[in-house]
Formats: C-alpha cells, sequence, structure tokens
C-alpha cells in the first residue's frame, strides 16, 4: 500500500526539485504526444527546448516575450501572497496597451517631435495609470460592496478587450489602413530603444529585470511588505497587529494592474509599433502559471517567464517546423502546472510504501455495534 | 458489543505498546516507549509539553505512523493505518487542538465523521441526548466560529462520545473548565470507565491525576521514566518524575498600587453577529502596579470585551468608556493603542498572536517596531537580535529566531508571544488565558515574569478561565458571566466557592443570570 505521510517541517529540497520534477515529467508527456501524432520525438522536443535557446536572435527572442509575463507575473505575486485572488492581470494588459499604444498614436498623429529616451518615460507613465485605473475598479468593487475580485477582474478582461476592438474597429482605425482593424503605425520615436542594435529586445526588458529586484526587496526587506503577506494567510494576525485590509487591498491592486499595463505599454509601443487588437497572446492568463511555477517569488518569476516563454516560442515554432497544431503549448503550460501543483504536495507530504496489507489482515476488532 | 469479552479475558490488557519509537528529523519524539492501559482504567501520561505525549498519543490514533514497535489491541498485534481504523477498533481521541471547520454548525461538524446514511436532524438529536446523559450543555446549531475554546471542546468531546468508544484518549482536557466543570467531567469520566471504556488521560496536572487516575505513566524526554500508582503518590513526587526537578517556587511582593492605568466606563456593546454576546454596562479598573483578573466561563464576553480593550473592535459606543491613562481610546486602533503603552496577548497564539508562516524574527514585527528603519526598511540584523534575546530571556526551546511560529509547541509559542509583549516594557498588559496548554515549568515562569512585570509598575489584566492561576497571582478578581462584569473584589478575600458562584452570574444585587459553564 502506498500512503501519504505528513512531515514534521516543510522540504526544502522539494520546493526547488518540484518545478523540475514537473518539468521533467512535460517533456515525458511532450515525446508520448509527438510519438502518438507520428512525430519524431527528438526533433519535436529539439524544437521547443533547444532552439529557443539556439544564437542570439533566438535568445533576445525569448527574453522579449519573457518582458510583459515577468511584469505581469511580480503583481499577481504581490496579490496572491496577500490573499487578492486576481487573475485579470489580460485585462490591465490591455487598458495598459491602450493608454501607452494611445499616447503614441496621439504624438504620432499630432507630429510631436520626442526623442527616444524622452518618450520612454511617458509610455510607462501611460501604461501604468491605465493599468492601475483598470485595477481599481476592482479593488473599488471590493472594498465597497464586497464584490468577489476574482469574478470582476475575470469579467473585466472581456470589457477591455471589447473596448480595444472597439477602438481599433471604430475612433483608432488607420484612415489609410486597408480598412484593417489597428491604428497607424508609431512614428520610429516613440518606439522603445533597443537593447541591442540589431535585435527586437528593448529596454522594456531592463525595466522587467529593475522591477523584480525591487519587489523582491518590497517582499522580504521591508515592513510595508511584511504587513501586506500578514493579511493572507492570518487576517484575525493582521487586525491584532493592526494591519489594514483595506490598505493591502488596494495596495496590491494598484501595483500589479500598474505593472500589467506597463507590460501592455511596452508591448504596444516596443515590437509591434501599433496597436491591434491582437496586442496579447494571453500574457496576462499566462502570468498567472509563471507565478505559481516562480513560486510567488520575484526572482522565481523571472525564471518562470523564460521558461514559459520558451513554450510559446517552441509552439510557434512547431507550427513551422514540425507542422504541430498552435494549441500545443497550452497543453504543455497545463501539463507543466497541473504536474508541479501535483509534485507540491510532497513538500509537506512524504510517501510510505508498505505495512498496509500487513495491518489490514491483523484488524479484526471491528465492534459489532 | 465488546463488553463479554473484555470481562472474560481481564488478564489481557486493552492496549500494549512495545518500544515505540518515533523520530522528527533530529528529533526523537517518543525513544523506546511502552504502555500497557487495562480495561475500564483511567491511566494518566504525565510529562511537560515537548516529552512526547502528544506524539505517543497521535501514534496510537493513527495519525503518526512510528519508525518502531508493536501494539496490540485485546492482545492481538495491529498496525494502526489512520485515525479511521483506530475508530473503527473503538480508539476515540479528544485533541489538544480542535479539529473542527468553524464554518460549519456543531451538528454538521460532528456529521461529517458519522455514517452517510444518517440525517442532520438524527445527529443533532444524538448529540443533545449525548450532551444531556453526561451532562454537558451544547447546542448542535451554532456555528463553531462562535463557540469560545471551552466551547469547541465540549463539541469535541460529544464527537468521542458518540462512537461508544472502548479507549479514550484525552489531551488536557480540563485547561477551560469551571473547578466545578471539571468535578462534572471527572464523574462523566469515572462512570464511563465503570462501563468497561478505557481513557488515556494526557496532562500535567498533578492533582487531577491524583484524584482521578488509576495508573499514570511519566515520559520526560520521550522517554518512559516512570510508571506508578498516582493515589499512593504525592504532588511533589510526581512533579519530581515529570521534570527531574523540584518545581519552580513562584515569589510574590505585596502590590503597591499606584495610579489609575486602564479604565473601563460603564461600556455598553451590542453584540456584532447572533452567537456573540452583548456586554452589558461593564466596568473595571486597573491600576499600576497591580494584578487584575477576569474569572469565568469562555463564551461568556470576554471575547468581546479583549476585542474592545485591544482595538480589534473599535466602535463608536466605546469611545468615552475605555480611557487609558485618562486618554479616551474606545476609537483608536490596536497602533495606536500599542504606541501609547497598551500591550494584548491574545488567547490564539497560531493565527492571531503570530502568523504560522513566518519565522520567529518576523513575528516580533506585529506588535515591535524597534527594527523598522527609515522607508519601511527592516533591519534584518537588529531583528534577529532582537528575537534572539527574548528566546533567551524566556527560555523558549527552539533552535533559533529563523524557525517558523508554527514549528514550535503551543506552550513555547506562548512564552515567545508574552515575553514580545513584556519586553516592549508596557504601561497596561493584558493577558487572555496566558498558561492554556503550556507545562509546569513554563507556566511557572510567565507568571512569575507578570507578577516581575506588575512589581515594575505595569497595570496587568489577566483574562482566564483557570481559578488556580488567578487566586495564585491576581491582586483583585472580577468575573464574567453573560456579558455582565462582577464587581471587583480582593482575591484574598475570595473563596473559590463564591467565585464558583458568581460565574453564574449570581453576584451579590447582580442579576439571576442562569449559569452556562456548569449546567445542572
Amino acid at each position: 500500500m502506498i500512503r501519504l505521510e505528513a512531515r514534521a517541517a516543510p522540504s526544502r529540497l522539494m520546493i526547488l526539485l518540484s518545478p523540475l520534477i514537473a518539468l521533467a515529467v512535460t517533456v515525458v508527456v511532450a515525446a508520448i504526444l509527438f510519438t502518438a501524432l507520428g512525430k519524431d520525438p527528438v526533433r519535436g522536443l529539439s524544437v521547443f527546448l533547444f532552439e529557443p535557446f539556439h544564437g542570439m536572435r533566438a535568445v533576445t527572442e525569448l527574453g522579449l516575450k519573457a518582458t510583459p509575463l515577468i511584469l505581469c507575473s511580480l503583481g499577481l505575486a504581490l496579490c496572491y501572497r496577500s490573499n487578492i485572488w486576481n487573475i485579470g492581470a489580460e485585462g490591465q494588459f490591455l487598458m495598459g496597451a491602450i493608454g501607452g499604444g494611445g499616447l503614441a498614436m496621439w504624438v504620432t498623429m499630432h507630429g510631436v517631435v520626442v526623442s527616444q529616451w524622452g518618450f520612454f518615460p511617458f509610455v510607462i507613465v501611460a501604461g501604468a495609470l491605465t493599468g492601475a485605473a483598470w485595477a481599481a475598479v476592482v479593488a473599488l468593487l471590493k472594498d465597497w460592496a464586497h464584490a468577489n475580485e476574482i469574478l470582476v477582474s475575470l469579467m473585466l478582461v472581456y470589457v477591455a478587450n471589447l473596448f480595444l476592438s472597439w477602438l481599433m474597429f471604430g475612433p483608432w482605425k488607420d484612415p489609410k489602413g486597408w480598412n484593417f482593424p489597428q491604428t497607424v503605425s508609431f512614428a520610429p520615436e516613440t518606439t522603445i530603444p533597443r537593447l541591442i542594435p540589431g535585435m527586437r529586445l528593448h529596454w522594456g526588458f531592463g525595466v522587467a529585470l529593475l522591477a523584480a529586484a525591487l519587489m523582491w526587496i518590497f517582499l522580504f526587506r521591508t515592513f510595508r511588505g511584511l504587513q501586506l503577506q500578514v493579511g493572507g494567510p492570518a487576517p484575525a494576525a493582521a487586525r491584532y497587529a493592526g494591519f489594514s485590509a483595506r490598505g493591502a487591498l488596494w495596495t496590491t491592486l494598484l501595483t500589479s494592474g500598474g505593472l500589467a499595463g506597463v507590460a501592455g505599454a511596452f508591448e504596444a509601443v516596443g515590437p509591434m509599433g501599433q496597436l491591434t487588437p491582437h496586442v496579447s497572446t494571453g500574457y496576462g492568463f499566462t502570468a498567472i502559471i509563471v507565478a505559481f511555477v516562480g513560486r510567488l517569488n520575484p526572482l522565481g518569476c523571472v525564471v518562470a517567464s523564460f521558461l514559459l516563454s520558451m513554450f510559446v516560442i517552441g509552439g510557434e515554432l512547431a507550427q513551422s517546423r514540425v507542422r504541430m497544431p498552435a494549441a500545443l503549448t497550452g497543453v504543455f503550460q497545463g501539463v507543466l502546472l497541473i504536474s508541479m501543483l501535483a509534485f507540491d504536495t510532497f513538500i509537506q507530504y512524504r510517501l510510505r510504501v508498505g505495512g498496509g496489507a500487513r495491518a489490514a489482515q491483523a484488524a479484526p476488532g471491528e465492534p459489532a455495534a | 458489543m465488546l463488553e463479554a469479552q473484555d470481562g472474560a479475558t481481564v488478564s489481557v490488557p486493552r492496549l500494549e505498546l512495545r518500544h515505540i519509537t518515533k523520530r522528527f528529523g533530529p528529533v526523537v519524539a517518543n525513544d523506546d516507549v511502552a504502555l500497557t492501559v487495562e480495561p475500564a482504567q483511567i491511566h494518566a501520561v504525565l510529562g511537560e509539553n515537548g516529552a512526547g505525549k502528544s506524539t505517543l498519543m497521535k501514534i496510537i490514533y493513527g495519525a503518526v505512523h512510528p519508525d518502531a514497535g508493536e501494539i496490540s489491541w485485546n492482545g492481538q498485534p495491529v498496525e494502526i493505518d489512520s485515525p479511521h481504523q483506530a475508530r473503527a477498533l473503538g480508539i476515540a481521541m479528544v485533541f489538544q487542538h480542535f479539529s473542527l471547520f468553524e464554518t460549519l454548525t456543531v451538528a454538521e461538524n460532528i456529521w461529517l465523521g458519522l455514517s452517510r446514511k444518517l440525517t442532520l436532524q438524527s445527529v443533532a438529536d444524538r448529540i443533545v441526548a449525548k450532551a444531556q446523559e453526561y451532562g454537558l450543555d451544547l447546542d448542535p446549531a451554532r456555528t463553531v466560529h462562535t463557540l469560545s475554546v471551552g466551547e469547541r471542546q465540549r463539541v469535541e468531546i460529544v464527537r468521542a462520545l458518540l462512537g461508544d468508544p472502548r479507549l479514550l484518549i484525552l489531551d488536557e482536557p480540563t485547561s477551560v473548565l469551571t473547578p466545578q466543570a471539571v468535578e462534572k467531567l471527572f464523574v462523566t469520566l469515572r462512570q464511563l470507565a465503570t462501563t468497561g471504556c478505557s481513557i488515556l488521560y494526557i496532562s500535567h496536572k498533578l492533582d487531577e491525576i491524583r484524584s482521578l487516575c488509576h495508573q499514570c505513566t511519566v515520559l520526560r524526554a520521550g522517554k518512559v521514566v516512570g510508571v506508578c500508582d498516582p493515589t499512593v503518590e504525592t504532588t511533589a513526587s510526581l512533579s519530581r518524575l515529570m521534570i527531574g526537578a523540584d518545581p519552580p517556587r513562584l515569589v510574590r511582593h505585596a502590590p503597591r498600587p499606584g495610579a489609575l492605568a486602564l479604565q473601563v466606563l460603564r461600556l455598553t456593546l451590542p453584540r456584532t453577529d447572533r452567537f456573540g454576546v452583548a456586554l452589558d454596562d461593564v466596568s473595571l479598573e486597573v491600576h499600576e502596579g497591580e494584578v487584575v483578573g477576569i474569572a469565568g466561563v469562555s463564551g461568556n464576553g470576554q471575547q468581546e470585551l479583549l476585542a474592545a480593550l485591544s482595538g480589534e473592535d473599535p466602535r463608536p459606543e466605546a469611545k468615552q468608556a475605555i480611557r487609558l491613562l485618562g486618554t479616551p481610546i474606545g476609537r483608536m486602533g490596536t497602533g495606536a493603542r500599542r504606541r501609547m503603552g497598551l500591550h494584548f496577548v491574545p488567547e490564539e497564539r497560531l493565527g492571531r498572536g503570530a502568523v504560522p508562516g513566518l519565522s520567529l524574527a518576523q513575528n516580533l514585527l506585529l506588535t515591535r517596531r524597534e527594527a523598522v528603519r527609515g522607508l519601511g526598511w527592516i533591519d534584518g540584523r537588529r531583528l534577529l537580535a532582537q528575537a534572539r534575546a527574548i528566546i533567551g530571556r524566556f527560555r523558549v526551546a527552539t533552535p533559533g529566531p529563523r524557525m517558523a511560529a508554527r514549528s514550535l509547541s503551543g506552550g513555547n509559542l506562548q512564552k515567545y508571544i508574552v515575553g514580545r509583549e513584556i519586553d516592549a516594557v508596557p504601561r497596561v498588559l493584558i493577558v487572555a488565558q496566558p498558561t492554556w496548554g503550556v507545562d509546569v515549568g513554563a507556566t511557572a515562569q510567565i507568571r512569575s515574569e507578570l507578577l516581575a512585570l506588575r512589581d515594575a509598575g505595569c497595570a496587568v489584566l489577566v483574562v482566564s478561565e483557570d481559578l488556580d492561576e488567578l487566586f495564585e497571582i491576581t491582586d483583585r478578581l472580577y468575573v464574567m458571566a453573560r456579558g455582565k462584569l462582577s464587581p471587583g473584589v480582593p482575591t484574598s478575600a475570595a473563596s473559590v466557592e463564591q467565585i464558583g458562584e458568581w460565574m453564574s452570574g449570581l453576584w451579590g444585587a447582580g442579576p439571576a443570570a442562569v449559569s452556562t459553564g456548569a449546567p445542572a
């Protein structure tokens, strides 16, 4: 018989090992899937595991995809540590894209001359403000009406999505764009400065890394960060200590909304250079997986962001190289998260094998009444 | 039923443990432990906190699996794999830390552990019947989160009794009962034993063991250090066996009360939820340099009064009614009151007094700000040093300040939390159940620290259900019953009988309220 036995203390080894085992399981599942679909598993896996790291261009593309994931997941990690279940980073991302992209469009259309470095801070501010404003709706409804933040933040994703579509098909449509639902191409001065000449990777990546470092310091080295993390696991202790639950609600939601908004603005103004209804490929939702795979730790979020972007890029390559369906990326992300959550059980429990069968035989003393 | 079998085989022990060993990492919780319990025997397991009593009981109950050793049940070797199997054998347990779902009612909680074929109503009926049989007051329709610690324990006891167990394990059951209720529980237990049910009674209260138990196994540091007949032992000899030394003595100086520090003036607070208790015209005074006690069975308004005093429940009605050193503080939050010198040790250690997942050092930050620098930067080194100092001064048994609060035993964590508040040098200290579930050595230490604080001029208010404790350390006593507070009485002029009567709400010209703690 196999059974689970509670450990006296959580296993530090398993905390580190669990994501790695989950990755191994995902690779095995991927190999089985490729074989079942009649593809060469070695070729299929190399598209996922090696090609995203092959060469300078591939690695910088990985960083480009990781940038919005890092920014979104940092805010979510903060929320989840404070027991605020914001799952609407996607909506806050889209509003940030509208904010940052809208500003770039306005500058382009009004011919206001700016330099790349002069405009960069405005992109950040515009994205942060619109994203935070969108998250503020969630905070406000929770604060005033005790509305469930999970539902409200998720529903606002669809509102943001439809709002973006309306702008693209309506007032913001490029008049000379052959009726495609997209804005004008932004002026080159409004785009984000490149990190490495010739590569698409931009300074937004640097901002994301800086944000991760600051978030780590905030969470683990400041009093305010500690305060936020008390209310989640121990609300009675927070009340006893006098830590404000409302303060935690607003701080976490505004911060995570702002970070997701900055990610959206970077995506619109950075690699795309124009706003389209497809500015996000689900970054805000993928970031939820990133936050958990990264153990709600800012540095873990950075690592996990690269891991998940590897799957995104691998999925795109798999379509063209080995003719696999695009849904593959989602399948692998799901397998990764599910198996990590499963193996996380072993942080608190250990597996015991044997002993049960013998005991069952030797336990005849069931009372008759 | 097994009575016939029990009667015929008196020589076969109900339960026999041999060479039981259990390690948790480097800690040996049980080291080659032997234990024999006869049918119809009330068997005490005596030991300090951390001696391995709870682990041993969890092994018997199937919640923990031993690394080595054998268990015999009615003479047959068994391996108890799960509490489910233990219950099937006829073993029931009342844990010291209750396992109740707070959002469910009493009946629903008990229903969870029973056969699915029963209806909720039939379970509620059985609860009422069983509670009456043993003289326990319990309303099956109440939600658990509204119950006090004492009331929750009643739920656990009734739940255990519903299974008609052949062995009942009780872990520190009397910590939260009135003297009258303890006597009633003992009557219940003796009655249960005469039906052939064996009882394992875990405690560190020597008087109780001497008056109740037939046999006593003493544990120290995971090992059996003696098996004796408690009825022929003295309290001192049992104590020496348990802690390996004579019990520490409490030094008590005459009180020198100073200025009025904490004053409650005709505080009336309506209840906030259906099962809460409204505070009715509560008046109370605590002077500097005195220890004032509030006796009473839990669930009579103590939680509400404490929340109003600590600032966790700052309602407009309390605005003028609560004064700290002359200043009305009824509307202030906990932080503002703490800055004025009012510190509070709550009844719940994990989850309220401390955050389970945070380290001991981080838990300092709930009430202490010395290590917080400009911009909210936490000075980690200062914090660790501060925590280490408290661990040292209050002799908290832990590998260090980085350990999570949940890794400490209840008594050790209580020493740390009390230490954290005493170390802040408060003007007024309010302590709820200071030594609930705390072992003899730590209890004496906490009490003497509270007295030392009083002698240094602090005003101390102790809310406790342990009358012995209140008589030992307080200078004046109030009694709380049904949301009302009795007049204050000097402890030296009070008797246990009088206070026990007052606990039913029957004081002087006071209202003739109905008893809740020890129903007739």
